[in-house]
């Protein structure tokens, strides 16, 4: 809503209060000012004068050379490209010195070879926004009144001496989308009396023929509708003050008719339409549902197709207007109109909300009705319409007004206890002064025992029980003047939940290892299963989808973590950022079956490509599965994973199927981590391998714990024995360790660790050496070597027998 | 014999003089204290002396023994300091050269400030509660006084996933199901970070992002408890200097409801490009709960009153470090997330 400073003191006193003041305070008040416009701050010297003389231009056809009186002998020679200029016009003069919008400054200056001292303006040089200008001048010169006086200031003529509001109104306050509605605000924020606008009619006695009948079908749509006949109406441009209002309120002067009813919808916040008499059947008004699928054409010249749940002003003939939205393009106000017909209704708000969404359709009226609007001040409207129309003398009035206003509003009383009011808002606050605040706002108030009582004006739909008057109370009174206090009462222990904490930890562990987190959004394209080499029949394809996505690519909403880091680590490979180590902890989307709601599964995922860095004296170190199993085992055991293992998996679409492992806790399945299959890193077009991981983080909060308790400190030496077996290269090491543990003594055996795996030259064809190291040590005693010596060919036999190892030599 | 024995003295003195080396200084020990040294080969000397003589005599080779020792003590230590000073000088390293290379992963800007303002709340006793990110219609909209139609959804353009379900706009549902379900017990405080959706894509809107809500519900909660709530909250995470102010404005599941503005923490208030001049800064919106909110969700408004309030951590966040554009905290680039 812009509300132009200079319109506004015709309702309330603004004298002492700056534009800035006024701002301010209805920003503290609820009505937020967004900015506090000058348009004409930077504009100089740019003067009214006359078109006198208009020559040819000698060396080039688009430009003309006018001769400008600004009201003195002397003529100045301006060189001009404008189309739309002619003998005779009043327009803007720019002279040599001049500012204008944007900061350009006027030169003498040589065009093509002939001088211009000076430049005729067009209404957006000035300033101006071309949309509030009428068409013809939208891109061309302003013209201005032919009985302008030459040689003065264009700037109070055209409103650049003005300051506008823009207001941004919240949903409840359709009632402030009115110069009336800001100036009640203002003269109680500031309390000086509202001034409202006169009207007075002359009306003249209708003749035979001036008829007019109102039905309306629908009552609960259309809830009153009061239509005014104009006649010997003579269309024309409405007054230079009435164009300015609607020009700094942003809308386009088009013709006295249409702008007297723009301007009472901006002065009083009633949505006004005028039809032309003649083109609605036997001036008889239909206020009816819309017939499946009824077709018309509306004002901007488009063709709406209508459904039964749209409400139409109709005739006998078929819709004449789209209630509350648009007129009609068959009986608009033309150049011809003689009689007018007005309409001044109140339609219910949320038919206009689904009619105007529908038809994607909105319009100044349709915003005003879809909040409510004051349905005691339809009549008022209708006559102040008519009043201007007939002080401009563009029309007489005719005593037929019908008011079809089937159940009129009951007026709203509320009890307002002022107890309540001081309860809430922690304020010690006497009847009088709720009493004051209220009556400022134009509520009635009436002491009663129990209380206040307070009845609601009509302009004020929004507020309907206790609470919003205590709102009303407080946004007066000034929400900065209650004082801050802190909640009383029992004290409650505020604490992360274990899974909180878990979070928590598992971030803090994997950034401080290297990882950096990143945030990807929950939707992801459907086409990344596609990407990933996923079945078409996987579980993971089964998404839950968005209705009304932004795009393809963010259409569905993930049932996987790692493509996210996928598309991250493309993103920063593509900058040349190729090394990179990140994890995402988020939730994954499943539908289930019969139930509304999706499952949400948090999951915890990570990926590593590329080298960690080096330095002069650290070689980088290949992020490889090894790099990230280390990672992933040691952070299982920072939150107390126990019986870690990782079973090799060799299946797991997109993921390479000799390099990648399920990764369980007992028989509980945590996980999966792997490298990415080639042609999945293909097709994300990633030079470097990438390995990953992703975990189901519930399972992860299950099978974590606590520490287990502590373990005394060995007392007696322990004793390291190396190994080193050959094998079948296809037996994984993960088998010879537990069988290792499980041939051995668990009494003293304490630790296996593999130091070394070596094939080539040295061992045979299809085999490998593996070598570990064994760690001995007994709680009780110095073990003696007979003793471990007995262990470690127990150990080898083992081994002999399960793996057919043998010792290497 | 005590002229030799001065004699003895003398020369291993000026020998000692001469050295600074630890070999030669061993040579010299050997020399002149050693088994077959000089002092021993004079003092073999002493039977030839009168019997009178030898007590003097002896003293006298004593002293000289004890003095070339005491010298050569002295000698030795000075020495090894000497040696130590010159290893110590030949072992020095470029201490500017870069130290070996630790792992610099961060946690993301928005995790940071998330936990930040988790932690503020959880000081003054609030707890963590967490909601669905697709949510029923209900919860999102009807049950936070949003009926169908309300013109006021226009400021949460949803993404649904069908008629009654959709991606939550805001934090809020989270009030709901959180009284539900410990209704009638008193007080409630708790606050629920999390990821919101809403239809919008630009510089300062992101289709997802991050809120924190929170609600506080007791027999005696007002607005006065509500502002000096948000007013610990800024100074906590802005710093002390930091003042709010609160507008009124329209929530439909609060009444009265406001918007939290708090000084520029760039110009102090005084106007600058950051803050458009106006000094202040638009962090949050919060108000009182709503009667029928509360009543929806099981409690008697005739009874309690509660606040509630919500922020933007993105918002929060971009003014914390001074981000411009909210699509570099989804944009993930490493270069960026490294700067945290």
């Amino acid at each position: 809503m812009r509300v132009s400073y200079k319109w506004l003191r015709e309702y309330v006193d603004l004298d002492g209060i700056t534009p800035g003041e006024l701002a301010e305070r209805l920003t503290l008040a609820g009505l937020a000012v967004e900015a506090v416009e000058e348009p004409g701050k930077d504009i100089t010297k740019v003067y009214t004068g006359k078109i006198i003389k208009i020559e040819p231009h000698p060396n080039a056809d688009k430009l003309v050379i006018c001769h400008v009186t600004t009201g003195g002998d002397e003529l100045l020679q301006i060189v001009t490209g404008a189309p739309n200029v002619r003998e005779g016009q009043v327009v803007p003069v720019a002279v040599v010195g001049a500012r204008l919008a944007g900061g350009v400054t006027i030169k003498k200056a040589k065009l093509r070879g002939v001088e211009s001292r000076g430049m005729l303006c067009s209404g957006e040089e000035l300033g101006l926004d071309p949309a509030t200008l009428p068409k013809d001048q939208e891109y061309g010169i302003m013209i201005l009144p032919a009985d302008t006086p030459l040689g003065v200031d264009v700037k109070p003529l055209i409103g650049l001496d003005d300051v506008i509001l823009e207001l941004e109104l919240t949903p409840n306050r359709g009632d402030c989308m009115s110069m009336i509605g800001v100036a009640r605000e203002v003269a109680a924020i500031f309390n000086r009396p509202l001034k409202m606008p006169r009207v007075e009619l002359d009306e003249t006695p209708p003749a035979p023929e001036d008829r007019v009948r109102v039905d309306i079908e629908e009552s609960g749509l259309c809830r009153r509708y009061v239509a005014r006949l104009l006649k010997n109406v003579k269309i024309g441009p409405s007054p230079v003050w009435m164009q300015q209002r609607l020009r700094a309120a942003g809308v386009r002067p088009i013709n006295n008719v249409v702008d007297v009813t723009n301007y009472v919808m901006m002065e009083l916040g009633q949505p006004l339409h005028a039809f032309d008499y003649h083109k609605l059947k036997d001036g008889h008004i239909i206020v009816r549902r819309a017939t499946e699928g009824e077709l018309m054409y509306t004002l901007d010249k488009d063709e709406r197709k209508l459904s039964a749940d749209m409400l139409v002003i109709a005739d006998q003939n078929g819709p004449v207007a789209v209630a509350g939205v648009m007129g009609g393009l068959d009986s608009e106000v033309t150049d011809q109109t003689r009689v007018v017909l007005l309409e001044s209704a109140y339609f219910n708000p949320v038919s206009i909300r689904r009619t105007s969404r529908n038809l994607g359709l909105r319009s100044e009226s349709s915003s005003r009705f879809e909040k409510g609007i004051d349905i005691t001040g339809c009549k008022r409207a209708a006559d102040r319409a008519a009043g201007l129309l007939a002080e401009m003398g563009a029309a007489e009035v005719v005593a037929v007004v019908v008011d079809n206003y089937p159940e009129p509003a009951v007026e709203k009383t509320i009890l307002l206890r002022p107890d309540r009011v001081n309860h809430l808002l922690d304020l010690p606050l006497t009847p009088p002064e709720i009493k004051d605040l209220l009556t400022r706002l134009q509520f009635r108030v009436k002491e009663d025992e129990q209380g206040l009582l307070v009845t609601v004006p009509g302009h004020r739909p929004d507020v309907g029980i206790e609470v919003d008057l205590i709102e009303e109370v407080a946004r007066l009174y000034g929400f900065n003047h209650v004082p801050n206090t802190l909640p009383t009462g029992v004290i409650t222990q505020g604490a992360r939940t274990y899974e909180q904490m878990l979070a928590l930890k598992v971030k803090n562990f994997l950034s401080l290892g290297g990882f950096s987190e990143v945030v990807t959004y929950s939707f992801v394209s459907p086409r990344v299963f596609d990407r990933l080499g996923i079945p078409v029949d996987s579980r993971y394809r089964n998404v839950v989808a968005l209705q009304n996505p932004l795009s393809e690519e963010q259409s569905v909403m993930r049932t996987l973590l790692y493509p996210g880091l996928l598309d991250v680590l493309q993103r920063n490979s593509n900058r040349q950022v190729r090394d990179g180590a990140i994890f995402e902890l988020g939730r994954l989307f499943y539908p289930r079956e019969g139930e509304l709601l999706p499952e949400e599964v948090p999951a915890l995922a990570a990926a590593v490509t590329g080298f960690t860095p080096g330095g002069w004296n650290a070689r980088p170190v290949l992020m490889d599965f090894y790099f990230l199993k280390g990672v992933l085992n040691a952070l299982l055991k920072y939150v107390g994973v126990r019986d870690i293992s990782y079973v090799p998996a060799t299946d797991i679409p997109g993921f390479h199927p000799g390099r990648t492992a399920a990764v369980l806790s007992g028989e509980q399945h945590l996980g999966i981590i792997g490298e990415l299959h080639p042609d999945v890193q293909e097709a994300y077009d990633l030079s470097q391998l990438v390995t990953l991981f992703e975990l189901n983080f519930d399972v992860l909060v299950d099978v974590s714990g606590k520490p287990r308790q502590y373990a005394p400190l060995p007392k007696f030496p322990g004793v390291e024995r190396d190994l080193a077996v050959v094998v079948q290269r296809n037996i994984p090491a993960g088998d010879i360790i537990k069988q290792i543990y499980r041939a051995g003594d668990s009494a003293i055996l304490r630790d296996v660790q593999v130091f070394d795996v070596y094939s080539g030259k040295q061992v045979e064809e299809g085999k490998r050496s593996i070598a570990f190291t064994l760690k001995f040590q007994a709680e009780d005693r110095t073990l003696t070597d007979e003793e471990v010596n007995q262990q470690i060919s127990a150990i080898m036999r083992a081994l002999e027998r399960e793996f057919g190892a043998t010792l290497r030599q | 014999m005590e002229q030799k024995l001065k004699a003895i003295l003398s020369e291993a003195e000026q020998a000692l003089s001469r050295t600074d080396n630890l070999d030669q200084l061993n040579e010299i020990r050997v020399r002149f204290l050693g088994k077959k040294g000089l002092l021993t080969s004079v003092l073999r000397g002493m039977g030839s002396l009168a019997p009178e003589e030898r007590p003097r005599v002896g003293q006298l080779a004593n002293d000289v023994r004890a003095r070339i020792e005491s010298v050569l003590e002295e000698r030795m230590a000075t020495i090894k300091e000497q040696v130590k000073k010159e290893k110590l000088a030949a072992e020095r390293i470029d201490v500017t050269l870069p130290g070996t290379p630790f792992p610099a992963g961060r946690r993301h800007p928005l995790s940071i400030v998330e936990e930040e303002i988790e932690d503020i709340f959880l000081g003054m006793g609030y707890s963590i509660e967490e909601g669905p990110e697709i949510e029923l219609d209900f919860y999102n909209f009807e049950a936070l006084n949003l009926p169908k139609d309300h013109p006021a959804r226009d400021m949460q353009d949803s993404f649904f996933i069908g008629p009654e379900v959709l991606l939550r706009t805001h934090t809020s549902p989270v009030q709901v199901r959180t009284m539900e379900r410990t209704a009638p017990v008193l007080p409630v405080r708790i606050i629920a970070p999390g990821k919101v959706y809403r239809r919008d894509d630009d510089a300062t809107h992101s289709p997802m992002f991050h809120q924190v809500e929170g609600l506080a519900i007791d027999r005696r909660v007002t607005f006065g408890d509500l502002k000096g709530t948000l007013q610990v909250f800024a100074e906590k995470m802005f710093g002390p200097q930091t003042r709010t102010r609160f507008r009124p404005s329209y929530f439909p599941f609060t009444e009265p409801s406001a918007e939290v503005d708090i000084s520029c923490g760039m110009c102090g208030g005084k106007g600058c490009r950051v803050c458009s001049d106006t000094g202040w800064l638009e962090i949050l919106g919060c108000g009182m709960v709503h009667p029928r909110v509360l009543e929806v969700s099981g409690y008697n408004p005739e009874e309690v009153t509660g606040f509630a309030f919500g922020m933007g951590v993105e918002r929060i966040a971009m003014l914390k470090y001074n981000i411009d554009d909210m699509r570099l905290l989804f944009d993930n680039d490493l270069r960026f997330l490294a700067q945290f």
